[in-house]
């Protein structure tokens, strides 16, 4: 019953957006709250019973289609309004419903008293809608629809409080750098529907499979079309070259951070490669390209990390390097290590996020890492609900980011990518280090607040409500867990690999499994290697900012030209800048704007509009009122038809 | 012989209850008289039964004079809808103007029946017999407020004029007879193709039956009564001219060139052609300079008739799905700007300036959202019924390679945009006025606007269900 029904959890949060939005304005705030959250709710309510029925079905049939009705038909080309429930978006729908439950529960206390709170509450819900339509959809349009929807509402999120000047620039560097993405999926979408003439999943993984059945070794259509699909991830997704929209993104408030901008929308990319593994595992030479990308982003943005000051910046580039794992995971074929990175990251990152948020609270919104130190004593669950997200994502065993983590590494060596693996083991220590950096800063050391230097009798920080910490209680505990779905060979069953097996089945299988799948000892051994990189990034930042907290600044003294690249992300904005921004607005503003715009084209209108007017009034002129006037019109119309047929008739 | 009444049971019903009423009118008080319009109305809902009656079958009634066919059904149901929204409006109308005559009524319901068998004859005569029911019924209609000059200076107009070229329609039947021995439409397209070598008789006939037609389908140059009849008119009259008759006429003409005259399409192809960019550019052209919406709105159905005339022009299968799908979208934002019209110039029309739109978007939201989405869909802008009618109507066009004349429907709708969005700027730009008389908006007013809204928008997102009833009504 559930299960036939499974697509009616997309509606609830469309009624709450539909109902905020539009009478928001007058309704109360605990009414708003309590809309808003009952919906995605019932939502995760109903994707938690469609879970617990599908996994009674037998693996074969652990595939569902609903149709809605025919969106679009023209010609050949049809689009369903459908959705489809797998393996894959059956994960992907309980990450985006439940953490997006949790996070609706702390905005409860984190937008408090804010104004505008409808407005929030409104477009958190229309996410969760796009959202779902995007992970459901059963054709490569109708998500479209839903990866446009959710770039709009991290647009309207970003921007919530449009009357900061950042907040809109932020905004907008958002959307445009999405747009460019988008244009890549947009024409990958025209692509698969030239090529295999349908836009629906499983028609065109079933063509793709029939028609691609051997290995092509040149670069051919396959290649454009997941390189064009690509394109799109690397906006949404935040990898090189448009992952600079991520850390301004920050400019939202913090539950959007945790929920769309780590949780769920940025995975949008890598949801939609892991969804078209039928057509990337064809195509080597891009998913060589994603590879290398991914892990060049994971390096560069936790490079980035180590030396932001900004608590929540950490955060971003963290998100960034962490995506970077997953499109490395994507790049070597292992798409189901992908995903569980993704869904454990989902967990430990919303958690970081949303306990920033609640230090930021604590300290009336003060995000700058060396204002703060010393709340562990104030903040008492913040404190160790955090450190397990941080434990979690550095990798330490036993936790859930070290399993994940662990399987994107370890099939990366087993492909044979040696270097890449090499990479990754890095940019693990890098991250333990910036992790750690982070809550020692935070938490551990004196206390370095301004307020308190200045002897102003300044509240002490306080711990926020049940609704802030509740969230983040539930979201250590899966922090802790969620690994033990995808135990490593050598300690058990892969579950999770063995759900999502119905979800890959067209993919190309042709490679010989390679012979390292089953070498346990190599790897132990790389994990180990691995654990002892991780604990190496771990004990530098103990000794630079709990032992030793001078080394750090005179490390920065000592290389200032290394510390300021970092500072300042590589210069990759001044670059953009330097390269594409100024020249477009130069020449908008003087060829297009001034020349094109002003001349031509007013000119066209104006001299248009005035023709047409007087034209017009001597129009008017001819309709004189008089009926003879008019017969004598049809008269004369009628005698013009007769002519013309006496002329053309033999 | 058994004789098939389905083919004709909503006439029948339409007529009988017609009659009756009639027959009641010097029994009910002048003041209850517009209570008989529910008596129409189920009259109408009779009407309806009769056609599910007919429901799917095929035939050629009455010794080949009526067609029981896909086609026709989809016509009689779309004039008995448009017939109920006219109903309804008029029984608000008549109710605000104090015209407590129950006649009005009774000649609704009869031009209903001219309107359903021109879309169902198969025989000129049936076709000129129903074209007459309608006009005589409408020209009596466009008077109704006799006290008023500009109603009765219109129906005077209109009778004038309708009756000239009523004979110039006769003429041409009668050269059609004479070139082909025959009156109906089968046996016509039998006798054309049976001897290629076409005489001069028949184009005449052809040529002067069209000039019939494009009066009332306000084609230009016949076009011309249009503005003044419009504008004189009583609103719900008004909306029936433009929907109900020009509907007719069209459908009967569909009918006759696809079905009659598909042999010599190109002859007629070639006078269809300048009609159409005429009237397109008439319409558009002309309505830019109107102060008076009625006058506005009637210029603007001078330039749908030229759309629509684009894809008659086309003269294949998707032409006629598409003047199928237009026509519905068109009576949908037609009637809807009407029924604004008729509630913002509440008592005796006496606000139907452009001026006095002003300011009402935010004074009146709901009236403001509504006329804003009619004008917004009968300028064609995508997420409406009108972008989707245009695009069908166009592409059929494109398909039989007119391009130059869907380059100049598609300059001239450009040049519409104008005049469309000018209400809703000064809607929701201008300074509202102080009204003496608060515009007051009655409940089955409110419910039709809102489901001829949600109508607009439907269509215009998800066309498929209704263009695939036009597409099985399109196979003739």
């Amino acid at each position: 019953m559930v299960l036939e029904h499974f697509w009616i959890l997309i509606l609830f949060p469309l009624v709450g957006a539909a109902m905020n939005g539009i009478l928001g304005r007058r309704f109360p705030h605990p009414v708003i709250a309590w809309l808003s959250c009952s919906t995605v709710a019932l939502s995760f309510l109903v994707a938690l019973l469609s879970f617990y029925n599908f996994i009674r079905l037998p693996e074969d049939q652990r595939i569902l289609t609903h149709h809605l009705f025919t969106w679009i038909q023209s010609g050949n080309f049809i689009s369903e309004f459908s959705f489809l429930l797998d393996p894959l978006s059956m994960v992907m729908i309980l990450v985006v419903t439940g953490v997006g439950f949790l996070i609706h529960i702390y905005s409860l206390g984190y937008m408090a008293g804010q104004s505008g709170y409808y407005r929030y509450f409104a477009y958190l819900n229309l996410f969760i809608f796009m959202m779902s339509v995007l992970v459901l959809a059963d054709n490569y349009l109708l998500m479209f629809v839903g990866w446009e929807g959710v770039g709009l509402c991290s647009y309207l999120l970003i921007g919530y409080s449009f009357e900061k000047r950042t907040a809109g620039d932020a905004a907008k560097k958002a959307f445009i750098l999405n747009r460019i993405g988008d244009v890549g999926f947009l024409i990958g979408v025209f692509l698969i529907f030239r090529t295999f003439e349908s836009v629906q999943y499983l028609t065109v993984f079933q063509a793709v499979s029939e028609q691609f059945a051997v290995m092509g070794t040149e670069f051919g259509v396959l290649g454009a079309i997941t390189l064009l699909l690509f394109i799109g991830a690397t906006g949404k997704s935040a990898q090189i070259p448009l992952y600079v929209w991520l850390p301004d993104a920050m400019e939202g408030p913090t539950p959007v951070s945790a929920l769309i901008h780590a949780a769920t929308m940025v995975t949008a990319g890598v949801y939609m490669i892991a969804r078209s593994a039928p057509l990337y595992s064809r195509a080597p030479e891009t998913l060589f390209i994603i590879a290398v990308v991914g892990i060049s982003t994971a390096l560069l943005a936790a490079l980035i990390a180590t030396v932001q000051r900004d608590i929540k910046k950490v955060l971003a580039y963290s998100t960034i390097s962490q995506l970077g794992y997953m499109f490395l995971a994507m790049g070597v074929g292992a798409f189901g290590a992908g995903v569980f990175h993704l869904l454990t990251h989902a967990f430990f990152k919303a958690l970081l996020f949303l306990g920033s948020g609640s230090v930021i609270m604590a300290l009336h919104h003060e995000q700058d890492l060396f204002k703060m130190g010393g709340l562990r004593k104030y903040l008492p669950v913040t404190f160790y609900t955090m450190w397990m997200g941080a434990l979690a994502i550095a990798g330490v065993p036993l936790f859930s980011g070290f399993f994940s983590k662990d399987a994107i590494l370890w099939k990366t060596f087993a492909a044979g990518n040696e270097a890449l693996w090499l990479m990754g083991v890095v940019v693990a220590g890098l991250t333990a280090f910036y992790v750690s950096r982070l809550m020692f800063l935070t938490f551990h050391g004196g206390e370095r607040s301004e307020k308190h230097h200045q002897g102003a009798p300044d509240p002490s920080p306080k711990e926020p409500s049940w609704s802030v910490t509740l969230p983040l209680i539930i979201l250590a505990g899966f922090s802790l867990l969620a690994g033990y779905i995808g135990l490593p060979s050598y300690l058990g069953n892969n579950r999770l690999e063995e759900f999502l097996a119905p979800s890959f089945r067209f993919q190309f299988s042709g490679q010989a499994a390679s012979a390292m799948e089953h070498a346990h000892l190599t790897e132990v051994i790389l994990t180990l290697v691995t654990l002892a990189v991780a604990f190496l990034g771990f004990a530098l930042a103990y000794h630079f900012y709990i032992k030793n907290p001078q080394v750090a600044e005179r490390l920065a003294n000592r290389f200032p030209w290394l510390y300021s690249l970092l500072r300042r992300k590589f210069f990759l904005d001044e670059i953009y800048d330097w390269l594409i921004v100024g020249p477009v607005q130069r020449i908008s503003r003087t060829i297009l704007w001034k020349g094109m715009d002003v001349h031509v084209i007013d000119g066209l209108v104006h001299g248009t509009a005035s023709l047409m007017q007087a034209w017009s009034h001597r129009v008017k002129r001819i309709q004189s009122g008089y009926a003879r006037l008019y017969a004598t019109w049809i008269l004369g119309g009628a005698l013009l038809i007769l002519f013309y047929y006496y002329w053309i008739s033999p | 012989m058994d004789i098939n009444y389905t083919a004709i049971l909503p006439e029948i019903m339409l007529s009988l209850v017609g009659i009756c009423i009639m027959l009641l009118i010097p029994f009910v008080p002048r003041e209850r008289q517009t209570h008989l319009g529910y008596l129409a109305l189920a009259g109408i809902v009779l009407a309806f039964f009769g056609v599910a009656m007919g429901w799917g079958q095929t035939d050629l009634a009455f010794s080949e004079m009526i067609f029981q066919d896909d086609f026709g059904q989809f016509s009689k149901i779309f004039f008995l809808f448009v017939s109920t929204v006219i109903l309804l409006i008029s029984m608000n109308y008549l109710e605000q103007e104090k015209l407590f005559q129950g006649e009005f009524f009774v000649l609704l319901l009869f031009a209903t029946v001219g309107m359903l068998f021109m879309a169902t004859s198969a025989d000129l005569i049936m076709t000129f017999l129903g074209l007459e029911v309608l006009s005589i019924s409408t020209y009596i209609l466009a008077g109704f407020k006799e006290r008023e000059r500009k109603s009765s200076e219109a129906a005077w107009k209109y009778f004038l004029l309708g009756a000239f070229s009523t004979a110039f329609l006769l003429y041409g039947i009668a050269f059609v007879y004479g070139a082909t021995g025959s009156t109906k439409y089968l046996q016509i397209a039998e006798a054309i193709q049976a001897s290629p070598d076409y005489s001069l008789i028949l184009f005449v006939g052809l040529g002067l039956m069209m000039v019939g037609f494009g009066f009332k389908v306000a084609l230009a140059p016949f076009h011309a009564w249009t503005p003044d009849v419009y504008e004189g008119a009583p609103i719900p009259i008004t909306a029936l001219l433009a929907v109900a008759s020009k509907g007719a006429a069209l459908l009967a003409l569909v009918r006759i060139l696809y079905q009659v005259f598909p042999d010599l399409s190109q002859q007629w192809q070639a006078i269809l052609w300048p009609m159409a960019v005429m009237t397109m550019a008439i319409g558009n052209i002309a309505a830019l300079t109107q102060s008076n919406i009625k006058r506005m709105l009637a210029y603007s159905s001078i330039a749908h008739a030229g759309y629509l005339l684009v894809g008659l022009t086309a003269h294949n299968p998707l032409a006629t799905q598409g003047i199928l799908f237009y026509l519905v979208a068109y009576a949908f934002m037609t009637l809807g700007a009407l029924i604004v019209v008729q509630i913002v110039g509440r008592r005796e029309e006496q606000h139907t300036t452009i001026e006095d739109y002003n300011g009402i978007g935010y004074r009146y939201p709901f009236l403001g959202i509504a006329l804003s989405v009619f004008l917004i869909s009968l300028a064609g802008i995508p997420a409406t019924a009108g972008f989707m009618g245009k695009l069908f109507v166009f592409s059929a066009a494109v398909q039989s390679q007119m391009y130059g004349l869907v380059v100049i429907a598609l300059v001239t709708s450009a040049i519409g945009l104008y005049y469309y969005l000018r209400v809703i700027v000064s809607m929701y730009m201008g300074e509202f006025k102080t009204e003496k008389i608060p515009i007051t908006i009655s409940m089955p007013l409110r419910i039709i606007l809102t489901l001829l809204v949600l109508g607009t928008l439907y269509l215009g997102i998800l066309p498929g269900s209704l263009l695939n009833l036009a597409e099985e009504a399109a196979s003739f």
